[in-house]
């Protein structure tokens, strides 16, 4: 198993890594039994996310595709964000090895989960899909090889 | 201190020794003949595979008819387990084995196989530490077990199991026993006298012989069916040309090994000072596995809060390389099977290290180790969405 030099990359120097006070939307997902979990902090105005921040306790490809996630969806609507696909944030790194994808369906649901606690906070009617939370339940997630 | 290259991972594989190298090259430059020819080309080689399997059977207390040389661990215990079930069932008409629950995945798979083979397998537990539970063994043991098979020292923990007293116990029961050497071969006195086994498993690459060498010790009089068919080489049993070069290897790697054994102190010196380092100064630590019945190199501490596979490329990324039991470095979603024996939750278990260190250890290399790791460690915490601070 080898990671790409953009995986390596953001794992070794993450961005947006740390909490934001008073966020609004928070979303945690994921479960320690597992080995990974991802809180994701978004700032949000005017239905714009100026800020995302994470905290990830997980693996390389943990850590990079939440890294990656943040910089996909900052400066990006609310509607935008909702967008963002795993594949996309695999893309986004260069690919990443097929029993890691679970780690970018992660981040696209900690993505979800956060503007679903946005929603909720404003009083807005969540009309997307929101992970549910499972314990003790682990994902591969894993995508054919071409 | 200046940045260095650690290698602290002894338990996985060993830098072939100098010394090896040199005593392989001439099978391979000038002694390249078959050891099944006749004439003087094939004789050179057959006097040097003669030689390593006497020198081998002396360092075990064995006799050079009882040792046959393999492509590694996982092929002598394939034999031993599935070999070793097979010959007591046709035999005596046993059709049970008992195993650990924290053995080598080739004992624990070949057990498996058994299964599918109608044999029914107790998988006996261990205790927090990682020791048999021998109560539970006790009652496992009766006049249907054909064969028992536990390692001698763990690969992951480094826990040193009663191979003597589990042979005792086997044995009056007339089951064979068989143990994995692998991890212990070279870091602890094994001789297959003294424990009584009818089979003992060691791989060469684990004290500095080449990858693709190993052997298996079966006591003279078993003959449990051959492991592979063909020209008949290993006295019939385990037919191919062989590796003369990585056999000359092997003997003599474990020749310096055992040689090396009295330095073993030192060893245990290095991997203790680094457990007192981190236990005292690094919170949130848990020390698996038991603090005396151990490998003199292995350490297995959990770091709490944080994840084995990132501890892992960060301590690369200075230099250190160790291991951890963390499900994301394998390709499973189950952690370590061992620390969930011994009882660590997944969590605890996704976040272990694993150090192993070898006589190629420096205290120099303690001290980097020391260096570097309170800080990655806090590094991760800080990033984890779990650790609830310091002192908490």
């Amino acid at each position: 198993m080898q990671y790409s030099e953009k995986v390596m990359d953001h794992f070794a120097h993450p961005r947006n890594v740390g909490e934001i006070e008073n966020a609004d939307g928070v979303g945690t997902v994921g479960n320690a039994t597992c080995g990974d979990i991802m809180q994701m902090f978004l700032k949000i105005e005017n239905d714009v996310i100026v800020d995302a921040k994470f905290k990830t306790f997980g693996c390389g490809a943990a850590i990079a595709t939440s890294s990656m996630a943040t910089e996909l969806i900052k400066g990006h609507t609310v509607k935008e964000a909702l967008e963002l696909t795993n594949k996309a944030v695999v893309e986004a790194l260069g690919g990443l090895p097929a029993i890691k994808i679970h780690c970018s369906v992660l981040a696209e649901e900690a993505v979800r989960a956060a503007l679903a606690d946005y929603y909720k906070k404003i009083g807005r009617e969540i009309d997307f899909e929101v992970p549910e939370a499972e314990e003790n339940v682990c994902h591969v997630h894993e995508i054919p090889e071409e | 201190m200046e940045n260095r290259f650690v290698y602290a991972d002894n338990a996985a594989t060993t830098p072939v020794a100098p010394e090896v190298v040199a005593a392989m090259t001439p099978y391979l430059t000038e002694y390249w003949g078959n050891p099944s020819s006749m004439y003087s080309k094939g004789r050179e080689a057959r006097r040097g595979l003669d030689e390593a399997r006497e020198k081998v059977a002396t360092l075990l207390g064995a006799q050079p008819n009882e040792i046959y040389f393999t492509s590694g661990g996982t092929e002598a215990d394939n034999w031993a387990v599935k070999g070793g079930a097979r010959y007591m069932r046709k035999k005596q008409g046993r059709t049970h084995v008992i195993t650990s629950t924290i053995e080598h995945p080739a004992v624990l798979r070949s057990c498996e196989a058994l299964e599918r083979e109608g044999f029914r397998v107790s998988y006996v537990a261990v205790d927090k530490n990682g020791i048999l539970d021998m109560e539970k063994f006790k009652a496992e043991l009766d006049d249907d077990t054909a064969i028992v098979a536990v390692m001698f020292a763990n690969n992951e923990i480094g826990t040193l199991q009663p191979i003597e007293e589990l042979t005792k116990l086997a044995h009056e029961k007339g089951a064979l026993m068989f143990t994995d050497a692998v991890q212990a071969m070279g870091s602890v006195p094994v001789n297959v006298r003294e424990l009584g086994v009818d089979m003992l498993s060691l791989s060469g690459h684990k004290f500095n012989a080449p990858k693709g060498t190993g052997a298996l010790y079966m006591r003279r009089g078993l003959k449990i069916d051959k492991y592979i068919d063909g020209g008949g080489q290993e006295r019939m049993m385990r037919s191919g040309t062989e590796n003369v070069a990585g056999i000359v290897g092997l003997a003599t790697a474990l020749e310096l090994a055992v040689s090396r054994l009295p330095d073993t102190e030192r060893i245990r010196k290095m991997r203790d000072r680094l457990a007192d380092y981190i236990l005292k100064n690094i919170p949130h630590t848990i020390y698996n596995g038991d603090p005396v019945r151990r490998l003199p190199g292995n350490l297995n501490i959990s770091f709490e809060y944080i994840e084995g596979e990132s501890l892992l490329l960060l301590l690369d990324m200075a230099g250190i390389c160790i291991s951890t039991g963390s499900a994301c470095s394998s390709n499973s979603l189950e952690p370590s099977h061992v620390l969930l024996s011994i009882g660590l939750p997944a969590e605890k278990a996704h976040g272990s290290m694993r150090v192993s260190l070898s006589h190629l250890n420096t205290d120099e290399d303690v001290d980097y180790i020391i260096e570097k790791l309170p800080g990655i460690v806090a590094r991760l915490r800080a990033m984890s969405p779990i650790y609830p601070g310091e002192g908490k």
